[in-house]
């Protein structure tokens, strides 16, 4: 067992685990941060994506020895029901889901995508999202979803 | 002289027919509703909610919604089949109906008013449109809801519908988009145990020999095995270290009676050197057509993967005598049944409770998660025990459904229109439900296994491997041949569409060949043999959505098709446009899909329904089919079974035609799939001047096409 320490949505965080278990167990199962899903375990589907350093990592192949001292996102650190992520608004508001298991890893996706493109075109959210499996077929409208948020994100900077 | 037959009650009514099943005032302020009907991603609780406010007129927000569970909710069988709305929202939209009825008769017994003069708003009773100072709450105690529905109470035409017809937000997407606990893998009992389970290869397969000390040293934690015949679980209150060692567990397990798989077989043509139960339904038979009238074409597919973006989950608690179960499976009372026979315990000895799971598109693992939980936890009472498979379990031994081939024969009158259709079916089964007791992984590998449950499927329609396999067209005699082939390469049953998506498919196909024979445009030759208005319009109105032209020319690499069916040809209408380009592989461009459901309860529930099957339908018809070799499914990741990413999804539009109507709700969530497919292969055909019969329509499948035309 080690102590290993890292920032998780904006709070210290101290685990004693091994350095090799998964990130996302950490998460989950130490954490109690349970909006973060596994899905494959194998690095395919980005159930399990977190931003590590404002980057979109996949955290079911990530050891949490290699996150210490580093800064992690997950969807609970994106917004709430009081104060919600523009993206979270917008998925709110497209309805864009069905069975939803797949959707905190591409809010984060997105939210990395839009803090380095905050005008993104349609095919690079497309493909910024190609890392995020959603098998019930909401794609159209987390893409249209995504498009709106980037639209409110600018307008809010703007003013 | 006769009584008047009492009116017959509506759906799921029938088999549920105490009013207090459904609607309850135990909560002051609030109304307790349930649903036999369980929330599987397709928005069906937020339809519920709608077709309840609407006919108790009760704001959507105050009712408290019970859904799935032994202890509580009806007994609704499935929610499967595009059924819920169909035959479950219009069996509560009557129990609401008649319990309203009996509160303002009351309230009129009470008040001295007539009853037509007697109003509910919000769940007060107004008198005029004034206060009348009751409400549902304090007439609660002296309505009596232990009574059965008598199908008396009229439900409300569409033209007073305010709730219903509306796009209520989905009531589950908050906890998914800010990543509360949404779903049954996120549920954590105190004293919890994880587990995993070391599958049997196959049915029938035994342990040599387990190198316990190798998967101990694996987890590099401590864990427990629990072994009782052939069924071995690795369990702990760590699941890192319960992963690590269920990881390498397949490796460390020797396995006899295992037989070899014939690789070939993961290709539809296999089935046909199969022993077969065959039944014809229709028309009787008849001579072949003569030369040069005579039409026959034959089109197959893969197996097919729900693989559902979570894999299956289990929850259980044997305490006290009782087992407790909570499930993402799509019929609590059938999984019930089950365990009652498996774990040999009395059915009232058992609760099942639905919660949410990842995606689910028909009968998936569910159900043997579940039922790896209970056999567990009855060896450790009074400790929760959670199980989630792994992604490799998950493709490797989930029921696929099953690969399928169709022909298509037809004798043409003299016009080039079909005197004659016949639809032949290969397949394996399409449904292998649990309900009897059979089909459970951890039963199978239990002492003592039941045997295996009996290949048996009902006629059509709905029928199963024969779904939509009658053609709605106006054709003088149709009959489908069915071969059920009972004994497959690997487990099949349920998944969306059923057999419905192969022949649609082959149905459309065909049809799009018969026009060219006619030299007809396909739309114009399909309206003139199709006779049902409903089905017309649906037609008429994709072909007007994405500015239908005759006579574009084939083979110039860009193509459009069109594909039609009404699901189980008894749900929901759908027409699908697809506008493609092929070059080395097959390229979306556009999707156009117009559909008829009846009555609709949520429009955008229903668009984001069939937006789904259309996406699905895409990944079908493009990428998806279950890799075998000799020792089972070989895909079991997905690099092994790609499905449709992002940047693959074309542009998608999707109308209701005549969402309003006074017509009864036809189900709609399987609807688009087999339209989907069909348009696609289609355009196509069309794009290359080359038909694909074999699906999935891979690169190589396009090259071998382009060599041949």
């Amino acid at each position: 067992m080690h102590s290993i320490a890292f920032t998780v949505n904006g709070k210290p965080a101290s685990i004693a685990a091994d350095p090799d278990t998964p990130l996302l167990d950490v998460l989950r199962n130490h954490l109690g941060l349970i909006g973060t899903k596994f899905g494959c375990g194998l690095e395919q589907c980005g159930t399990c994506m977190v931003l590590i350093d404002g980057e979109p990592v996949k955290s079911c192949g990530k050891a949490v020895s290699t996150v210490a001292g580093k800064t992690v996102l997950t969807i609970e650190g994106l917004g709430t029901p009081e104060r919600p992520h523009p993206l979270q608004q917008a998925f709110l508001d497209e309805q864009a889901g069905q069975c939803g298991y797949c959707l905190p890893g591409i809010l984060v996706t997105a939210k990395a995508l839009l803090d380095r493109n905050p005008a993104p075109s349609r095919r690079e959210i497309a493909l910024a999202l190609d890392d995020n499996i959603c098998r019930c077929g909401s794609h159209h409208r987390i893409l249209r979803a995504v498009e709106k948020a980037a639209a409110r994100l600018r307008q809010g900077a703007s003013r | 002289m006769s009584a008047s037959a009492a009116p017959q009650l509506p759906g799921m009514l029938r088999d549920n027919p105490r009013l207090d099943q459904w609607v309850r005032f135990d909560t002051q302020g609030r109304v307790t509703v349930s649903t036999g009907r369980v929330e599987i991603g397709q928005g069906v609780l937020t339809a519920m909610r709608q077709i309840a406010a609407e006919e108790l007129d009760i704001s959507p927000d105050r009712i408290l919604l019970q859904t799935g569970d032994t202890e509580l909710t009806p007994n609704e069988g499935y929610t499967a089949g595009s059924q819920s709305i169909q035959f479950g929202g219009v069996a509560l939209r009557q129990a609401c109906a008649e319990v309203r009825l009996l509160f303002l008769d009351r309230a009129a017994a009470q008040l001295g008013h007539q009853r037509d003069a007697l109003s509910v708003e919000n769940g007060a009773i107004l008198h005029k449109g004034q206060s009348t100072g009751q409400d549902y709450w304090s007439l609660a105690a002296s309505v009596d809801l232990q009574r059965e529905a008598t199908g008396g109470a009229p439900i409300k035409q569409a033209s007073q519908h305010r709730v219903v017809g509306q796009n209520l937000p989905r009531t589950d997407l908050a906890d998914k988009v800010f990543g509360g606990p949404a779903f049954l893998h996120d549920v954590a009992l105190d004293g919890m145990l994880h587990a995993r389970v070391v599958r049997q290869p196959c049915r029938g397969a035994t342990i040599r020999a387990i190198d316990e000390a190798a998967i101990r040293r694996a987890a590099r934690g401590p864990i427990e095995i629990v072994r009782d015949g052939n069924f071995v679980a690795i369990l702990g209150p760590d699941e890192t270290f319960v992963e690590a060692a269920a990881a390498v567990a397949p490796g460390h397990v020797a396995w006899d009676n295992v037989e070899a798989l014939n690789p070939m077989s993961e290709e539809g043509r296999w089935l046909l050197q199969q022993p077969s139960i065959d039944k014809t339904h229709g028309a009787p038979p008849t001579d072949p057509a003569p030369a040069g009238r005579a039409y026959e074409a034959t089109y197959t597919r893969m197996h097919i993967a729900h693989a559902s973006i979570g894999p299956s989950c289990g929850l259980a608690l044997y305490k006290d005598g009782h087992l407790q179960v909570w499930t993402h499976c799509q019929g609590v009372y059938p999984l019930r049944a089950a365990l009652a026979r498996t774990l040999k315990l009395d059915p009232a000895a058992i609760s099942v409770k639905h919660v949410q799971g990842p995606g689910c598109y028909g009968h998936n693992g569910a159900d043997d998660a579940a039922a790896d939980a209970a056999v567990i936890a009855l060896r450790r009472p009074g400790q929760p025990i959670r199980v989630r498979w792994r992604r490799e379990e998950e493709f490797g031994f989930e029921p696929v459904s099953p690969a399928m081939v169709v022909t298509a024969r037809a004798a043409l009158d003299g016009a080039g229109k079909p005197a004659d259709w016949t639809t032949e079916i290969w397949s394996g089964r399409h449904t292998n439900r649990p309900g009897g007791g059979g089909n459970l992984l951890a039963a199978e590998a239990l002492p003592d296994p039941p045997p295996p449950p009996p290949a048996v499927e009902g006629p059509p329609p709905p029928g199963a491997g024969t779904r939509n396999g009658e053609p709605l067209y106006a054709f003088p005699a149709k009959r489908i041949v069915h071969h059920l082939i009972a004994e497959t390469p690997v487990r099949t049953s349920s998944l969306r569409g059923l057999g419905a998506t192969l022949n649609v498919y082959a149905i459309e196909s065909s049809m799009d060949e018969l026009a060219e024979r006619a030299g007809q445009d396909p739309v114009a030759y399909r309206l003139s043999v199709l006779a049902d208005p409903r089905a017309r319009k649906v037609v008429e109105h994709v072909a007007q959505m994405a500015g239908w032209r005759a006579g574009l020319p084939a083979g110039t690499g860009k193509g459009r098709g069109i594909g039609f069916a009404q699901y189980k040809n008894m749900a929901a209408y759908a027409a699908v446009i697809a506008e493609v380009e092929v070059v080395h592989a097959v390229q979306m461009l556009r999707i156009w899909c117009s559909a008829d459901a009846g009555l609709v309860i949520n429009p955008d529930g229903a668009i984001n329904q069939l937006e789904g099957g259309i996406v699905q339908g895409i990944s079908w018809a493009l990428k998806e089919g279950v890799r075998l070799d000799e020792s089972g499914i070989s895909s079991r990741d997905w690099e092994g079974y790609p499905v449709l990413r992002f940047s693959e999804v074309p542009e998608i539009a999707v109308e209701l035609v005549d969402p309003a109507v006074d017509r009864p709700p036809l189900g709609v969530g399987e609807a688009s799939g087999g339209p989907t497919v069909a348009a696609i292969g289609n355009a196509v055909a069309h794009a290359l001047g080359a038909r694909i019969r074999d699906l999935p329509m891979t690169r190589e499948r396009v090259m071998a096409a382009l060599l041949r035309s």
